[in-house]
């Protein structure tokens, strides 16, 4: 018999961003909230300090706040006909595992997607017909649309902090800005971050080939800010300390920084930490859930009674959830029908190293998302007429700051990789090697998809989710293009060696690190046969259960995907507070 | 259930008595960015059923006069159910029970015992109280507050919890000693209005002095404890904090800081110059971050009366060599990220150096320990960041701690006689601190 805690009002999922940001609508609305978290608690002042974080070896190379393949990890292969794996490493599955959830430890590019990334099924047939899409691709429209979401990214952009420059200001275009994107209402809510050499060059070069370079919405902070919720934050020092770290002086946008401290002083919010929800309990009829089901860190079992469940961990952990949870109908590759762990998406990565010959890049110099980027090969940004394919890429370089470890592999084709050759080397490439990067669309395939493992577990006897994926077709032709882009301005910028790179040469692989942007698998969208959610993220079987985050992506955008991540969850807490607590029913019939 | 975890202890334990904090000075900085919109801020809530006014009257006494503070239990977190550890020099204290509760806690106890306990210093049996319950500040109080108070707490739901205050070594827990302590040190006298002062001012006085305690931490004490009366408020030593002189000093106290300032630190726990940490955090954070902004300008009006301290002599000509180039290097590598590169911190975070009395002051202290032991900011209801210095205990020697702190105390207009190397250690030890080289807490 579980020990059962009193109900609540709602009970929430994971407390990184999506929770952090939907228990701060839900507790200001009045509502009484618990959230579960699987990790420890973490905060800025205590576990990051300066004194503490920049510690590559720990944080980077250990990966030391990630969950431990050991706990849970996927398993994985390339096509049906394989046996799946256990995935060893991290890579597909960066999952947070602490307060503040991956948000703690995510780069901080702060992205809006286009209005395209929400309407890719009619916006192609519009301008090129159906035959656009290659076979057995699965494009759909979302049922949310840019201008939906433009309020919520606004609000998401304040409460983070985010440092950028609009570039498309209620329907006027702004040079500097990102001309391609959707009309926004308001400017960033601070000055983009400073330029390195880097991402001058990079500028000057796209610039000169005609293209539209522009400095990436960063959530670090360019100067002192105080968000909505009253939260102070420090300008950023450039340590270049970001990714895979926390930010000891409250420079970088994370739950732990902007929302949970806001939290902790709300008398109707509790957390549970190191507590792991293995499922939501459903009502005998099916139709609602009556709470969730956790284990303790001493093993004991919970009953956490609720009138309404949050799904808010990271995206797999959300599909699997949905699936030991038994809501909504599992996708079956055979028939092409269900649709939780249907139409999982990726991201392409394709693009360039490049080496100068005597530059001073001072990469130790830097911020997680201090990056320069071109559009006019992204989404929809160009005319794809005899091209094959759709979507593309963003265009990038990053100034991240180089890791002295991690960057010691990071040398010209052909040099050692020991001894005083290889050294010699690496100071050179340590100022003078870097890349760039095509973070490109991933669009789902019928043949890509999670479903629970018939034979692995986790630490708690439970199926391991696992993931049939590989590159399909489309993802191909956009990759190859944006590598050709890729090596045209590395050149231009002057690189003595340009070496092209493209990880749909070949098959994915949990061991190969492309990108840890993994989306879909509980998607949302406008029929509730091809999709898990409906446009308010809400279940369409179970409607008092909410799922936030990548997985409702019907397909990834050439962009990071925390943006719109944090919109959407959002613009699904207003659904909730303004209809569903008077409703309590779908919010769209079925 | 681990519910709220660390942040709940952060604001729930309590600390000794009241006011200190990182005081500063500087020049005006450009104003931090900040969006359009901003919310309106929590309020912490009344209780739901106060129709009594008298009630919600004492509620505020209480809060004013800070009695969750030290009567809370840090490890339960539950109000006024008592067993927080005050460390005095004579020995260990532990709070009592003020619940309700008849078995553990004053829910037998009458008006008149209520009275003269907070009057007289005088348990339910007559015994004396040790005066780390502030009965010499009490002892002021009006009649109408004393009995609001009363009324109030009468409503503070029973909790049962037995604590056994008495924990001082021989001969201090005799408590018939304080016959003689309190025929030395205190006088039973309420609080007299001065004719000649504004009703503002005299309501600053009464708050300061009778409900606030003020002086409690920032009096100096002689050496039995007493308070130096002549000296009120010119800062003191406190649990190896240094409660700062809070006078209209310009060189020990805060002659530099606007009426604003005043209130402002204690709305929000910073202002353009100071940040509050340590037990000041907390008096700001459960006390008076909730009075009322009229109540916060009179103690400012009150506070920028007083008396001011003696002037610090600070040296002519600020320390140079090699102590200020190592402190510079340990500046710049570990405080720099968040002090700022001019020293001027980022407001509302971190704290200013530039002309700052408290980091200025000979009795170093208060600095030291921050340093080694680290210290949160005030959490309020305008300001919930809840910034922090961090221990840097584990990785600075006492001879680099005392470096930088030598240097902070030279540098920009700053003078101040250096830190030395066994200043530091002693504190290290005091505070039993790991040495340089352990790590602050397991990797995970």
């Amino acid at each position: 018999m579980a020990n059962v805690h009193p109900k609540v009002d709602a009970v929430i999922v994971g407390l990184g961003w999506c929770g952090s940001l939907m228990a701060e609508e839900l507790t200001r609305a009045g509502l009484t909230v618990v959230a579960i978290e699987r990790g420890p608690w973490v905060e800025t002042a205590v576990d990051f300090p300066p004194s503490v974080d920049m510690d590559e070896l720990r944080w980077d190379t250990r990966r030391a706040m990630l969950l431990p393949p050991a706990i849970e990890t996927i398993t994985f292969r390339n096509d049906p006909t394989q046996k799946a794996l256990p995935a060893r490493d991290w890579h597909f599955n960066e999952w947070g595992y602490n307060v503040g959830g991956s948000g703690t430890h995510w780069a901080g590019m702060a992205w809006r997607f286009l209005p395209f990334d929400f309407q890719p099924y009619s916006m192609t047939v519009e301008r090129y017909g159906a035959a656009q899409f290659v076979d057995g691709l699965i494009v759909q429209d979302w049922g949310v649309t840019y201008d939906d979401l433009e309020p919520f990214y606004d609000r998401f952009e304040k409460i983070a902090g985010v440092s950028g420059k609009a570039g498309n200001l209620k329907g006027e275009k702004i040079p500097g800005g990102n001309i391609f994107e959707g009309a926004r209402s308001d400017e960033y809510p601070l000055p983009p971050l400073k330029t390195t050499r880097l991402t001058d060059l990079f500028c000057e070069a796209s610039a000169s080939l005609g293209y539209h370079p522009f400095m990436v919405p960063a959530g670090q902070t360019s100067a002192a800010y105080t968000n909505p919720l009253g939260v102070r934050m420090g300008p950023c020092t450039y340590c270049g300390y970001c990714m895979y770290y926390g930010c000891g002086n409250w420079s970088k946008s994370t739950p732990n920084n902007c929302v949970v401290p806001v939290l902790m002083q709300r008398k109707n919010f509790s957390v549970l930490t190191e507590s792991t929800v293995l499922r939501a309990n459903l009502a005998p009829d099916g139709k609602t859930a009556t709470g969730v089901t956790y284990v303790d860190k001493d093993n004991k079992t919970w009953e956490q009674p609720a009138d309404i469940v949050v799904f808010s961990a990271f995206q797999m952990q959300n599909v699997r959830l949905m699936l030991l949870s038994k809501i909504g109908k599992p996708y079956d590759h055979a028939t092409g029908e269900g649709v939780v762990g249907r139409a999982y998406s990726f991201q392409t990565v394709s693009g360039a190293n490049i080496f100068f010959e005597n530059e001073y890049l001072n990469q130790f110099i830097g911020a997680g998302a201090l990056s320069a980027q071109i559009d006019d090969f992204n989404g929809d940004n160009f005319d794809h007429t005899g091209m094959d394919f759709i979507g593309g890429a963003g265009i990038l370089v990053v100034s991240r700051g180089a890791r002295p470890i991690g960057n010691a592999d990071f040398l010209p084709p052909g040099t050692p990789r020991w001894g005083s050759e290889w050294k010699k080397a690496y100071t050179h490439s340590f100022q003078n090697g870097t890349f760039i990067f095509g973070q490109g669309t991933s669009f789902a395939h019928k043949d890509a998809y999670l479903d629970l493992d018939p034979e692995y577990k986790d630490i708690h006897g439970l199926p391991l989710l696992r993931l049939t994926y590989d590159y399909n077709e489309n993802d191909r032709r956009s990759a190859k293009l944006i590598e050709d882009k890729s090596v045209e301005i590395g050149k231009k910028m002057g690189a003595k060696l340009v070496v092209a790179t493209n990880a749909t040469n070949q098959h994915a692989s949990p061991y190969q690190l492309a990108s840890d942007h993994t989306n879909g698998g509980a998607v949302m969208g406008l029929d509730p046969k091809t999709s898990a959610l409906n446009r308010f993220q809400q279940s369409w079987d179970v409607h008092n259960v909410f799922v936030l985050g990548a997985s409702s992506f019907p397909n990834n955008a050439g962009y990071n995907p925390t943006g719109t991540v944090g919109a959407l969850t959002l613009w699904t807490a207003k659904a909730i507070i303004e209809t569903y607590l008077d409703k309590r029913g779908p919010l769209v019939a079925n | 259930m681990t519910l709220r975890s660390r942040a709940l202890l952060a604001t729930a334990a309590l600390s000794l008595c009241l006011p200190l904090g990182l005081v500063a000075s500087a020049e005006t900085e450009p104003a931090p960015v900040q969006t359009k919109d901003v919310d309106t801020p929590q309020v912490v809530e009344a209780p739901k059923t106060a129709p009594d006014p008298a009630i919600e009257r004492g509620r505020y006494i209480a809060v004013a006069a800070d009695c969750v503070a030290c009567h809370s239990n840090p490890k339960s977190g539950k109000p006024f159910s008592g067993g927080y550890a005050l460390e005095t020099p004579f020995g260990t204290l532990l709070s009592s029970n003020i619940t309700s509760d008849p078995e553990t806690g004053i829910g037998r106890w009458t008006e008149a015992e209520f009275t003269r306990a907070l009057r007289e210093g005088l348990g339910k049996d007559g015994q004396h109280l040790y005066p780390a319950m502030p009965y010499t500040s009490y002892t002021k109080m009006s009649d109408q507050d004393v009995h609001d108070l009363w009324l109030y707490m009468k409503t503070v739901p029973p909790v049962r919890n037995a604590v056994v205050t008495n924990q001082l070594p021989f001969p201090f827990n005799i408590r018939a000693l304080l016959m003689g302590w309190n025929l030395l040190f205190f006088e039973q006298k309420r609080f007299q209005p001065r004719a000649d002062k504004s009703a503002a001012w005299n309501r600053g006085a009464y708050l300061s002095d009778a409900l606030a305690h003020c002086g409690a931490c920032h009096t100096p004490k002689n050496i039995l404890g007493g308070d130096k009366s002549s000296e009120a408020y010119q800062g003191e030593v406190l649990q190896s904090w240094y409660a700062p002189d809070i006078t209209p000093s310009k060189t020990g106290g805060i002659g530099d800081w606007s009426k604003d300032d005043i209130v402002q630190y204690l709305k929000i726990g910073s202002n353009r110059m100071a940040v509050a940490s340590g037990p000041m955090a907390e008096a700001v954070t459960n006390s008076t971050q909730h009075l009322t902004d009229a109540d916060l300008a009179a103690i400012a009006d009150y506070l920028q009366t007083l008396p001011p301290g003696p002037a610090t002599e600070a040296p002519r000509t600020a320390v140079t060599g090699a102590v200020m180039a190592q402190g510079k290097r340990v500046f710049d590598a570990q405080c720099k990220a968040c002090h700022a590169s001019d020293g001027t911190g980022i407001r509302h975070i971190t704290p200013s150096f530039p002309g700052n009395t408290a980091i200025q002051s000979n009795e170093v202290a208060g600095i030291v320990r921050t340093v080694l032991a680290g210290g949160r900011g005030a959490i309020t209801a305008e300001n919930p960041t809840g910034a922090a210095m961090p221990s840097f205990a584990w990785n600075l020697s006492d001879q680099q701690i005392a470096a930088a702190l030598t240097y902070i105390r030279n540098s920009w207009s700053n003078r101040a006689p250096p830190v030395t190397a066994e200043a530091v250690a002693s504190t290290r030890k005091t505070l039993n601190l790991n040495a340089v080289g352990r790590a602050p807490h397991p990797a995970p």
